[in-house]
């Protein structure tokens, strides 16, 4: 009997080791000022970096060879690089940097400052200002489409989503969403960008063309309040087929069919899951739980929670290595 | 042959096979014993019902109501959150295999009154062996419940591992023998089936509450120490997290040798209990057959 119960242990100890590729994942952790570097095979926490006040957003260049952070309250972008982990330089960002876009090429970064009303454009190589667009108050989402072409804004006290051409650096189109919109993520086709919004409980489907809203998704989970339900940050996958949601204090991440608008299922993660960032291969999504001051790794096939990983104090912001 | 005074005489030839019985003979004893469990169980279609709607009750209601309440943390052997209903499931198993070993031991008092008991007991076999074969019988037949409990729940979306639900079957197993042993001692204990209430109250209730079958052992802790204590006293408690962990291909060492444990005892304190010559029985001897 226990011969049978101990072969069963081992049998299952052999299923469970999984070979997936490495990346490295990195989280910004609010509260404790640090990023936090996760092994994403072995789910564990490899190093911690000290970073600047507050801690945001945070983004990887296209070749994984430095890390882009808003630290918002040093009013500064860190450059941090992947191989020593150490900080090598800084972009001036403007003040209260809260979330950034990478354009596509990887040239050009466009920074939300929340204090400011501004959305600043920084040259990377020159690391020099290019240009401030006045937008909405407390700008916070930023988006931008795959061709590059159109930039998206989001102000969170005018709930509105300011479309900005990039080659001019001038708002086009201003498109009124649900209250506090936090984040925009563009369709691999560029055809759409969603919003979310935080105390809409609502996610905006805005067709870029038109620029006009063709579709607005809402949640409902048995069990919980609409007011706890609240939208922030949004993936899509690469092709195109499922959207993820995170809906902060619901401690859920919403899958929805991204052709259907249909939401398929909610998945339990941390509490206050705030950012998602998908593993490059897109098999797995990461989210950061900020109270439970943990990240959840999500199987994309069967949208199932794998497994939660202890990180730093309130992580806010999830991006993972390229390579 | 050394003489042997009468009474070790008596307990030899009550432990020894009977002469003249190959295994073909026994496997029939079991067989037999097996099919009328089995009849039983499959004859009284509202026990079948009640032993799942019982934990169903508990997963369906109990648990929705609960789950915004309560509130799992990571604990051992889960990696992420879980949702209360998948936390409170292994116990939900532990609470069908404790209600049926306790469920056989009604079975036994209620063929004693009855007087079906002398059948049993007057078949040329080893006590020892009508009471493993009993055992057995009522473990299989937990076990079925358990199975049928889990692929409701499965459509409920309150799934394991896939790979968990074979490798919790010796986990059930065990448990079931520990459960069922525990009942056929206390079936030795009780004189007349209306005592059964007793054992609701005084084994089933204290069994099922006081352990992590409901709640973590380490919110237990934090509201009554002494809660705690009765809990790790409790072998309920280690039926529940033998069986939890099995749900996800890991043993539970400690669980295992404590079940283990208890399964011996138990067992041999039942067949001590039935064997004739040891006179737990023979306390009740104006009761058998005579109701």
């Amino acid at each position: 009997m226990r011969r049978l119960t101990i072969l069963a242990g081992a049998v299952a100890a052999g299923l469970t080791a999984s070979p997936a590729s490495a990346y490295m994942v990195y989280v910004s952790n609010e509260k404790d000022n640090t990023v936090s570097v996760v092994d994403s095979t072995t789910m564990e926490v490899v190093k911690t970096i000290n970073v600047g006040q507050r801690p945001r957003g945070i983004t990887i260049s296209h070749d994984g060879k430095l890390i882009y952070l808003c630290a918002s309250d040093d009013d500064t972008i860190e450059i941090i690089d992947t191989a020593t982990h150490e900080i090598v330089g800084s972009l001036p960002s403007g003040p209260d940097p809260e979330l950034f876009v990478l354009s596509p090429d990887g040239k050009t970064l466009y920074v939300a400052n929340e204090d400011d009303n501004l959305v600043t454009v920084i040259d990377l190589e020159s690391k020099k200002v290019l240009a401030e667009i006045p937008v909405g108050v407390e700008p916070e989402g930023m988006g931008v489409s795959p061709d590059g072409k159109t930039m998206v804004n989001t102000s969170e006290t005018t709930n509105m989503a300011h479309f900005i051409d990039t080659s001019t650096n001038e708002i086009t189109h201003n498109v009124l969403v649900d209250a506090r919109p936090r984040f925009v993520e563009f369709t691999p086709d560029g055809s759409e960008a969603w919003v979310s919004a935080e105390i809409g409980g609502t996610v905006s489907v805005i067709d870029n063309t038109t620029r006009e809203i063709k579709h607005k998704i809402t949640f409902e989970i048995p069990g919980l309040r609409a007011e706890s339900i609240q939208p922030v940050g949004v993936r899509i996958t690469a092709d195109g087929k499922k959207a993820y949601v995170a809906l902060g204090p619901a401690n859920r991440v919403a899958v929805i069919n991204a052709e259907t608008y249909e939401v398929e299922k909610y998945a339990l993660v941390g509490q206050r899951v705030w950012q998602l960032a998908f593993t490059p291969d897109q098999k797995t999504i990461i989210s950061t739980n900020g109270v439970s001051n943990d990240i959840t790794f999500i199987d994309v096939a069967t949208d199932e929670p794998v497994q939660s990983v202890t990180v730093g104090a309130l992580p806010w912001g999830v991006v993972v290595s390229p390579n | 042959m050394s003489p042997l005074p009468a009474k070790t005489i008596k307990t030899e030839i009550a432990s020894l096979p009977a002469p003249g019985f190959g295994l073909t003979a026994y496997l029939i004893c079991l067989k037999g014993i097996l099919i009328r469990e089995g009849l039983r169980f499959l004859n009284q279609r509202e026990r079948f019902i009640s032993s799942l709607v019982r934990p169903l009750l508990w997963l369906f209601i109990f648990a929705a109501g609960f789950r915004q309440v309560l509130g799992v943390s990571i604990i051992p052997p889960y990696k992420t959150y879980v949702l209360y209903e998948v936390y409170i499931t292994p116990g939900l198993c532990g609470m069908i295999l404790l209600f049926s070993g306790m469920q056989s031991s009604l079975s036994m008092v209620y063929d004693r009154e009855m007087g079906n008991m002398r059948t049993l007991l007057v078949s040329p076999f080893p006590r020892w062996f009508l009471l493993v074969s009993k055992l057995l019988a009522g473990v299989t037949v937990s076990i079925a419940q358990v199975y049928v409990f889990l692929g409701i729940a499965w459509f409920w979306g309150i799934k394991a591992p896939p790979i968990g639900y074979l490798l919790v079957l010796p986990a059930l197993f065990l448990a079931g023998v520990m459960l069922g042993a525990l009942g056929l001692l206390l079936s030795s204990m009780i004189k007349q089936l209306e005592n059964f209430a007793g054992v609701m109250n005084f084994v089933i209730f204290p069994m099922y509450f006081a352990s992590p079958a409901l709640y973590p052992l380490w919110r237990i802790q934090e509201s009554s120490p002494l809660l705690y204590k009765i809990c790790l006293a409790n072998p309920f408690t280690y039926v529940v997290e033998l069986i939890r962990f099995a749900f996800y291909g890991q043993v539970e060492w400690f669980s295992l040798v404590v079940v283990a444990g208890c399964t011996v005892l138990f067992l041999g304190g039942a067949i001590i209990a039935y064997d004739p010559s040891r006179g737990l029985m023979n306390r009740k001897q104006d009761t058998g057959g005579n109701a």
